[in-house]
């Protein structure tokens, strides 16, 4: 399809000169300690490959997959107690709000506090982060429902859960995957956070060990091979997405 | 078929009532419009006599029997199709029958085609509502609207967002689907010539609050064309009504 290519062009010329800038710039600061150039950091990503992969790599991503998965959970079902009932929601929805306010990443050394150094200190901090968007999509979606349709199925004699069942359920469908879009890069975030500030293993815990030791390729490393997980996880929800949602924008 | 007795309704925060002592009947196997300038009440009759809202005072029959007592009494066709985009049209026409139960899938397949290949749309049973212009929308809509299986069919200005041409074919097409399935049929219209077209019978909400709706009978005999509208009786009818409606305006 080369219709297709042509719209990615542009970005990926852009991405191009930034790496072109970015590795100019590198060559003549000639400090890799400071500004290691993309070149340098892909090889040292090469050269730490069997750490990376087989202990760090697999210690954020457990982190990154049980915070997330704890995320959705709570996420969806705050969202399901506060569509069905309004007190909840009134109850609910400020505090949810305001939790965003809290500086998770401040908070996270108590954690460690609380946990030790165990993954659930990460998680913690993960799901911090990545709940909010998820409880807050998933309610727009199921107030995105057109309050004509649930009264064409009361017309039709149904009940609350059949109402949740066929309209509330798919109608919140293309929201969830939004929410999801969303809470992928965020729990990697989070999971990465949480291992900076208290871990002894991982890609967030490696990049800062490089830090102390001066090794600036060391610190990219990890952390471009956290955007390329995230970006790939994001690819296979947007593939899911397409199966399931097949009516968006309709 | 249908009767309000004594009904009276007040929208919450609002002065008038929209209707106070409204009283009427419709028999069965009737085709009645009721017209009235847009903000009348009209819709509010019909959401009363669908159970979508409650009277405040008197009693509304279906069939002889109290609504409040009964369940699926009416089907109900509203004014945008409400084809739900995520099911095929096929499994939109199911919905009905998938909430009453009872029906096996295949007898619920076997109910759908037939419905489908009643309202000239059996080809289309596996498109998405989205692949559908206007007018095949509204026949899938009120396809929906027979399998939910009742006698008493409760219209809601069901073409007032179709074009013109598409509006006089759908008509013409909705009496022939009138003569053959025996329906009573109560259609909400701002339409003058559709309410004329279409119907046995017109009623005219023309005040604020509706305390009676006048009955006009409409003198076509069926079956009926568009030409017949040009009948200068028709013309004079026409003419008084939308006199009365202007009036009220």
């Amino acid at each position: 399809m080369p219709k297709r290519k042509n719209v990615y062009l542009p970005s990926a010329l852009l991405v191009a000169l930034f790496l072109i800038v970015w590795q100019a710039l590198a060559m003549g600061m000639d400090a890799a300690y400071i500004l290691p150039s993309p070149v340098q950091v892909v090889l040292r990503l090469w050269a730490l490959r069997g750490p990376l992969f087989t202990a760090h790599l697999p210690a954020t991503m457990s982190v990154t997959l049980i915070g997330l998965g704890f995320s959705l959970a709570l996420g969806v079902a705050l969202a399901l107690l506060m569509d069905a009932s309004p007190t909840a929601e009134h109850a609910l929805y400020p505090l949810i709000v305001a939790s965003q306010t809290i500086p998770t990443t401040a908070l996270a050394p108590l954690f460690v506090l609380w946990f030790g150094y165990t993954i659930w200190s990460k998680v913690l901090v993960t799901v911090l982060m990545t709940f909010f968007p998820v409880v807050i999509t998933v309610f727009d979606g199921f107030r995105s429902v057109r309050t004509d349709m649930i009264d064409l199925m009361t017309t039709f004699g149904a009940t609350r859960g059949q109402i949740f069942r066929k309209l509330k359920l798919p109608a919140a469908l293309p929201y969830f995957f939004s929410a999801l879009k969303m809470a992928v890069p965020l729990s990697i975030i989070g999971a990465a956070i949480g291992e900076w500030l208290g871990a002894q293993e991982g890609l967030g815990y490696f990049s800062r060990r490089m830090m102390t030791q001066l090794d600036g390729a060391g610190v990219f490393a990890p952390i471009l091979l956290l955007s390329l997980v995230a970006m790939a996880l994001v690819g296979v929800v947007s593939l899911l997405e397409k199966r399931a949602v097949t009516w968006r924008g309709e | 078929m249908l009767s309000f007795e004594d009904v009276a309704f007040q929208y919450e925060g609002e002065d008038l009532p929209m209707l106070d002592g409204l009283s009427f009947h419709i028999e069965r196997g009737e085709f009645v419009s009721l017209i009235g300038a847009s903000g009348c009440g009209k819709s509010t009759i019909l959401r009363l006599a669908s159970g979508l809202l409650q009277p405040a005072h008197g009693a509304i029959r279906a069939a002889g029997a109290d609504i409040r007592t009964q369940r699926r009494w009416c089907g109900y066709m509203p004014q945008s199709d409400l084809l739900f985009p995520w099911r095929t049209v096929g499994q939109n026409l199911r919905l009905p029958l998938e909430l009453r139960g009872g029906l096996s899938p295949a007898e619920m397949d076997a109910r759908v085609l037939e419905t489908l290949r009643r309202v000239g749309l059996d080809d289309c049973r596996d498109k998405r509502p989205a692949e559908l212009s206007g007018g095949m929308r509204q026949r899938a809509a009120f396809a929906r609207t027979l399998l939910t299986g009742s006698d008493l069919l409760l219209l809601d200005e069901p073409f007032s967002a179709l074009d013109f041409i598409t509006r006089v074919t759908m008509r013409e097409w909705l009496l022939r689907q009138w003569e053959q399935t025996h329906k009573t049929i109560l259609f909400i219209t701002h339409d003058v010539e559709e309410a004329l077209f279409l119907s046995g019978r017109v009623l005219v909400a023309a005040e604020r609050p509706i305390r009676a709706l006048r009955s006009v009978p409409v003198p076509l005999a069926m079956p009926r064309t568009t030409e017949d509208l040009a009948a200068p009786e028709v013309q004079r009818l026409k003419n008084e009504l939308i006199g009365l409606l202007r009036k009220e305006g």
